[in-house]
Formats: C-alpha cells, sequence, structure tokens
C-alpha cells in the first residue's frame, strides 16, 4: 500500500506551528507531486505548500483555519486509480491507520487486509529534509531567529566539528564580507613546529598610526549601535515636508519667546508633531520584549545632542502634554546641561522615541540606527529653498527631507508611513 | 622604579595601612620575631612593637576569635593563617560567627583572614590546598584572591578597610615569581570587581589567582594559531563580578572556566550555571571547565605537575572549543 502522509512543514528553525489557510485540493482531486496542495502561515511566512507525492487527495485531516504543530499529518494522499509518473502499483487504500503516525515506507510485515507491500520504496526527499538535523548553538539559533533565517539554509555549510553551523558560518551568511572561519592549523607537537604566522592576518593599517582608546562614551555608542543592528530589523522611510508654516510661526513667536529666555529652533516643532503622530500611531511608540509588544503609556522623546567627545540622547518625558514653549524649554535645558556634562542619568532614561538631526551641517537626510528598545527613530534633513510643483505651477518652498527608521519585526511600512504623513500634515497645516 | 613582588606588595599594603590606622594590627604565627613563614610581617615588630605584631600559640581558632573579639570591639585586626590549609582550624569562628554577627545584631566584624594557598610548591597535601569555596559558600563573608603584585596589595588595603570579615587567599606559587612595578599613590583594588587581563575575540578564560598566568601564557601560544583569548582575572570570588563574565561571554560567545581548585563544588560549576541562565542564547559551544581532580594535592612532583592546571590544559581544551 502506498500512501503519504503530508505533513506540517518547520518552516524554519524557531517555529513550531503553522495554520493552515487554505486547501488548494478537494478530497478525491488527483494531485501531482510538487504541484501546490495547500496554503499555510506560520511566525514566519505565508507560503503554498507543493504535494510531496502524485496520488489522490485521500483524506484531509486539518480544516481551513486550523493551527497544528509542526510534523502533525494534514492530509493523506493515496494512490487513487491513476498512478501517473512514479510508477507504483496501483493498490486500493485501506482506511488510515487510527492515530498511528507512521509513514508510508515499505517497512514489517503489511496490514493482513492489505495488497503485498509495494517494492518502489524510494525515499521521499521533502520528508528527508524535514528530517534534517541541523547541528548548531543556541547563539547561531537566536541569531537565525532575529533575522528570519531557516537554518536549514545553512545545511552542508557548517564548519564545526561534524558540521556544525558555527557563530562565524552564519554571520558570513548573513553578511558575505564578513571574515570566513581562518581554518584551524593542525595541532600535534605545536612546540616542534616552526612558529606558524596567525592563520588569518587581522586588516590593519601598516603605516604610522596613532592608537587612541576609546573612551567610555565611545565604547558605550559602538556597542548600543552595533546591538541596535543586530537586534531591529531597520528599514528606512523618507518624506519632505514644507516647512512654510512652521517657519512662519517660529518667526511669529520667536521674539515673545525670546523675552522669557527661551530660544525657539525648529525643533519643538517636530517634536510636537511627533508626539501628535505617536499618539495615533502607538506602536511607533512601543517596543518588543521577546513575543510581546510592549505599548508605553507615556511619550517621551529622545533629542540627539551633538557633543564635542560623543552624542547623547536626553529625554523629553511626556512631550505629547507640553505646549511648544514648553518643549522648546525643555530642548533648550537639555541641550545646555548635555554640553555641560550636567545632565543626571534621569534625563536620558525611559525615551519611547526619538529624534535626531542629521541635516545640521548641511546633510540632505540621513538613515538613522534605532536606539533600543525603541522600535523607531526620526530623522531631520537640512531645511532648504526648493523649486517644488503646486497646482501645476513651480513654487519655491522650504522644503525638509525627513527620514524615519523603523523596526520591522513590528512596525510594517503601511504604518511607519501612515505615521510620517500624520507628522507631515501636523507640520504642513500647522496655525499661524 | 623597582620592582615589587606579589609577597612584598602584601607586606606593603599592610605596612601603609598600619601606619596610617592605628586600630589595624597583626595577629598569626610566628608573624613577630620570625616575620612570618613567608616573611610577610618581616620588619614590622621592630617598627610597630609587639601590641601591633603579636606572635600567638598554634591555634587556628584562638588566632581567629581573639581577631573577632578585637574587631568588636573596634579594631582592625589581620589574622594570619600560617597556610590557607589550615583556615579549616578556624572554620567554625569564620562561618558561624564572623559570617554571621552582622545578621544577627548588626555588628560589623572587620578582620582580614589572609591565607597562603595553592600548589606547585611540592607542599603536599597539607601545604597546597585551595580552600576557598568552603568561605564562597557562606553569606556574610568575602573572600579575595588577586592573581598580581598590584591586586595583591590593592585588595589586602581594601580589605582591611572593609567594614566585614574578608578572606584574603594569596598565592605562595605567585608570592617571588611574579613582580611588577607598583604605582607610589595609595590605590585600592575594589572588592568584586573583576580585571580583562588580556582582550580577545574567540573565546573567554575566566580564572582567578595563579591560573591566570597559566592562561596567559597558552594565550601566547594560540594567538600564532589564530586562536584569540580574552582573560578574565575575576580577582574576587565573594562578591563576583557577575556582569564582567556576561559581558565578555556575551562578546566572545565561548567560554573556559579554569581554576587550579578540584572539580565538584568548584567555582567553574557555579559560573557554568550563571552563564546558563542568563547568557545561553549567547553560547556558540558548550561551557568547559578546567580544573584540578577531585583528589588531594598529591606529594610527588610528577603527580602534582600532573594535578594542577596548566597552559597545556588551556591550549588543548581551546583548540577542541575553538573547532567545535
Amino acid at each position: 500500500m502506498a500512501e503519504t502522509q503530508v505533513k506540517m512543514p518547520q518552516m524554519g528553525e524557531s517555529i513550531f506551528e503553522g495554520t493552515v489557510t487554505k486547501w488548494l485540493k478537494k478530497k478525491g482531486d488527483k494531485v501531482q507531486r510538487d504541484e501546490p496542495l495547500f496554503e499555510i502561515s506560520t511566525d514566519k511566512i505565508d507560503t503554498e505548500i507543493p504535494s510531496p507525492a502524485s496520488g489522490v487527495l485521500q483524506d484531509i485531516l486539518v480544516k481551513e483555519g486550523q493551527t497544528v504543530q509542526i510534523n502533525t499529518t494534514v492530509a493523506i494522499i493515496g494512490d487513487g486509480a491513476a498512478k501517473p509518473a512514479e510508477g507504483k502499483p496501483e493498490t486500493q487504500e485501506p482506511p488510515p491507520a487510527q492515530a498511528k503516525q507512521q509513514p508510508s515506507r515499505p517497512s514489517g510485515p503489511p496490514p493482513v487486509a492489505g495488497p503485498a507491500p509495494t517494492t518502489g520504496g524510494e525515499k521521499d526527499e521533502a520528508e528527508e529534509g524535514e528530517h534534517e538535523h541541523i547541528r548548531s548553538s543556541p547563539l547561531v539559533r537566536r541569531i537565525a531567529k532575529e533575522h528570519g533565517i531557516d537554518l536549514a539554509s545553512l545545511s552542508g555549510k557548517g564548519t564545526g566539528t561534524n558540521g556544525r553551523v558555527t557563530k562565524r558560518d552564519i554571520l558570513s551568511y548573513i553578511e558575505p564580507g564578513a571574515p570566513a572561519a581562518p581554518p584551524l592549523k593542525p595541532v600535534g607537537t605545536p612546540k616542534e613546529a616552526p612558529p606558524a604566522p596567525p592563520a588569518s592576518p587581522p586588516m590593519k593599517f601598516t603605516g604610522e598610526v596613532e592608537r587612541v582608546p576609546m573612551t567610555a562614551m565611545r565604547k558605550a555608542i559602538a556597542e548600543h549601535m552595533i546591538m541596535s543592528r543586530r537586534t531591529s530589523a531597520h528599514v528606512t522611510t523618507l518624506f519632505e515636508v514644507d516647512c512654510s508654516r512652521i517657519l512662519k510661526a517660529k518667526e511669529k513667536q520667536q521674539a515673545e519667546f525670546e523675552r522669557s529666555g527661551v530660544k525657539l529652533t525648529v525643533t519643538p516643532f517636530f517634536v510636537q508633531a511627533a508626539a501628535t503622530a505617536l499618539k495615533r500611531f502607538p506602536l511607533v511608540n512601543s517596543s518588543l520584549e521577546g513575543d510581546t509588544i510592549v505599548y508605553k503609556q507615556a511619550i517621551n522623546i529622545g533629542i540627539a545632542v551633538n557633543l564635542e567627545w560623543g552624542l547623547i540622547v536626553p529625554v523629553i518625558k511626556h512631550a505629547d502634554e507640553r505646549n511648544l514653549f514648553g518643549l522648546a524649554k525643555a530642548i533648550n535645558d537639555l541641550g545646555e546641561r548635555a554640553r555641560n556634562k550636567k545632565l543626571t542619568p534621569e534625563d536620558v532614561k525611559d525615551g519611547t522615541f526619538t529624534i535626531t538631526n542629521p541635516g545640521q551641517y548641511g546633510g540632505l537626510i540621513g538613515t538613522p540606527i534605532i536606539n533600543q528598545p525603541q522600535v523607531a527613530i526620526m530623522g531631520m534633513g537640512g531645511i532648504k529653498k526648493r523649486a517644488v510643483v503646486i497646482d501645476d505651477a513651480i513654487a519655491i518652498r522650504p522644503i525638509i527631507m525627513l527620514s524615519l527608521s523603523f523596526d520591522h519585526r513590528v512596525i510594517d511600512g503601511a504604518t511607519a508611513d501612515q505615521f510620517m504623513a500624520e507628522v507631515q500634515k501636523e507640520l504642513e497645516n500647522w496655525p499661524v | 622604579m623597582p620592582l615589587t613582588t606579589y609577597v612584598e606588595a602584601i607586606r606593603q599594603g599592610i605596612w601603609e595601612e598600619m601606619e596610617k590606622d592605628e586600630r589595624v594590627f597583626v595577629l598569626g604565627e610566628d608573624v613577630g620575631i620570625y616575620g612570618g613563614a613567608f616573611k610577610v610581617t618581616a620588619g614590622m615588630l621592630e617598627r610597630f612593637g609587639e601590641w601591633r605584631i603579636i606572635d600567638t600559640p598554634i591555634s587556628e581558632s584562638g588566632i581567629v576569635g581573639a581577631a573577632i573579639g578585637a574587631a568588636l570591639m573596634g579594631m582592625r585586626p589581620i589574622a594570619e593563617m600560617q597556610f590557607a590549609d589550615f583556615i579549616s582550624c578556624a572554620f567554625d569562628q569564620i562561618t558561624n560567627f564572623a559570617a554571621k554577627c552582622r545578621y544577627r545584631w548588626g555588628a560589623g566584624v572587620p578582620i582580614v583572614v589572609r591565607g597562603p594557598s595553592g600548589g606547585g610548591v611540592h607542599g603536599g597535601p597539607f601545604h597546597s590546598q585551595n580552600p576557598e569555596m568552603y568561605y564562597v559558600h557562606t553569606p556574610g563573608l568575602k573572600v579575595v584572591c588577586p592573581a598580581t603584585a598590584y591586586d595583591a596589595k590593592g585588595l589586602i588595603k581594601a580589605a582591611i578597610r572593609d567594614p566585614d570579615p574578608v578572606i584574603y587567599f594569596e598565592h605562595k606559587f605567585l608570592y617571588r615569581r611574579i613582580k611588577e612595578e607598583l604605582p607610589a599613590d595609595d590605590f585600592i583594588v575594589p572588592i568584586g570587581k573583576a580585571a580583562i587581563r588580556r582582550t580577545g575575540s574567540d573565546m573567554t578564560v575566566v580564572t582567578y589567582g595563579a591560573m591566570v598566568h597559566a592562561a596567559l601564557e597558552a594565550a601566547k601560544e594560540l594567538e600564532r594559531e589564530g586562536i584569540d583569548l580574552e582573560i578574565l582575572d575575576l580577582r574576587s570570588l565573594l562578591p563576583f563580578d557577575k556582569q564582567a563574565v556576561l559581558d565578555s561571554v556575551r562578546k566572545t560567545n565561548k567560554v573556559i572556566l579554569l581554576h587550579e581548585d578540584t572539580r565538584i563544588g568548584g567555582f567553574a560549576g557555579e559560573l557554568a550555571a550563571i552563564i546558563s541562565e542568563e547568557a545561553f542564547e549567547y553560547l556558540d559551544g558548550p561551557i568547559r571547565r578546567i580544573t584540578a581532580p577531585d583528589t588531594p594535592v598529591p606529594y610527588s612532583p610528577p603527580l602534582e605537575e600532573f594535578f594542577l592546571p596548566k597552559a597545556s590544559d588551556v591550549i588543548r581544551v581551546a583548540r577542541e572549543l575553538y573547532a567545535y
């Protein structure tokens, strides 16, 4: 008897269950091997699953919408009447054995009622693939999960003992430029061997240099940036915003603000616009803890402040509860204290969103790195007068380019763009 | 600047604290006229007199008991165990009394118990042991194990100034074998802070005491094969610098835990548990231990050589772990 159990496949190392979203064949339909049989949805992807064998879809065991563990039998493919291509002997299928999850390979004596065992019992390749065990390590599995990599794609590429996929293997898979594992020097009697040069000479500049140790701040920034790149799936979206109205508002209010000792720049306008948009799109104000999205009640906006000796991000707490004057005052105060090294730990804590200003030296725009554990960061380019087309006429407008780098694990492009459209709307319709 | 040996660094540290604080005094077997079995207190009797450098009978329990009493009366005693092996005679005084006073009635016991520990000097089973774990397992104590002359001095000074009982294990193999230039100013090494002795990228060796030097020797050899070790010297075992261990493991993703103490119940086991609890997903290979085997320290020199972990053990395990 030749019947094939169709299994819920494992679509990635960290995936343990899947949902059948659609059956593409009905019970009793003929199906060819590799023909799309059903559609599934998992934590990682939605995809069509090809039939592992040719035959007749004899039984569907998992209905549409049902979620089951990987390797659960979801359907049975029997021989049916027609037996194309594979030339297996035709047989009449007995009802599938209850509970037993025995694959259809010829093994042991056949059931009493069944016909003679098939002779064409070649192994099913698809099933083989699923059962192949990829040796790795906890670190490798975590990196794979974070980058959405199916470890099966590294099968046979492991350079560790017994073909184990090592840290270097997966890192060079992610970033092909990364140095591959240097081959280990043959060991044995190293003392007698002539001194070998290092297996992989470090890439170093050979001319005259001055070596300066990194400051603690520099190290912290370096670590945080790399950690963020590793943690989040960074995507950046760009928006152009007409600044006519906010510049007008700024001009109007500047003198009044200055009388109270507060310098008004354009930054508070962007903070206020972002705060309003964050209220509408709380996902942008969230963070990710394991499998849980954490929405924060407060909207605390960090402002990246460039210092001669590095960079720091003081935080305006409850930015949504402040008016323009309050924001301007807070930005003045934090900026000044940042430059005078007067910030307290409290001042740089609990940010939920960050704004940075890559345009302050004339840059068009930058694509910032997310300030972990936040999920988005907005960059402000330089404001420059540009010729723009409005109602089919060319006009001169002060334009800024804004960027939003967001964590695609949590935020999809549509949400990010809607959020930015909201920021744009706020800024372009600023009451003057 | 002259080079200062490890043993001289301890002596300087005690001397400086005694000059500065008249509550500090030393008691122990042969510490006075003889200057201490290892000459740690040489010259002190002449300088500080018999009220501050006190020769005692052979009774570790009595020495530590007297030190505790003096500490409760406001003094800062340093009790010398001639060999750390005999600290077990004072076990009850240390673990049931000194360690628990602050918990029972809020009275700190600012004593330092010094114990020359460790093998490699053909001392046999009673003069070579590493008894640190009895005390690491006792809440209320602090336990330090310096590996360099700088730390020997900085930690003895920190221990003397500490308001709680500190067990200070000085490795006698290092006494006159290592030396370095020490700063002239009054420095301490904070208890509970580890030090990175070598930065590297392929794996971390977490160790302390004399084994720091075995690891450094191994690192030199392994460097030629392209294996880059990071070496973390714990310096203090109780409290120990958990963050430094986790940070380093998270960076290199592989770890060797190395100590001269025997295996079962050694500090490596505790570290392995913490690393797997808190940094499991950063591991790219099994946590490896290199320790002495679970036997008494052999007297026979070839057997002792076999018993003690050494650079060649680190090299062998590092190669295996690198290829893993």
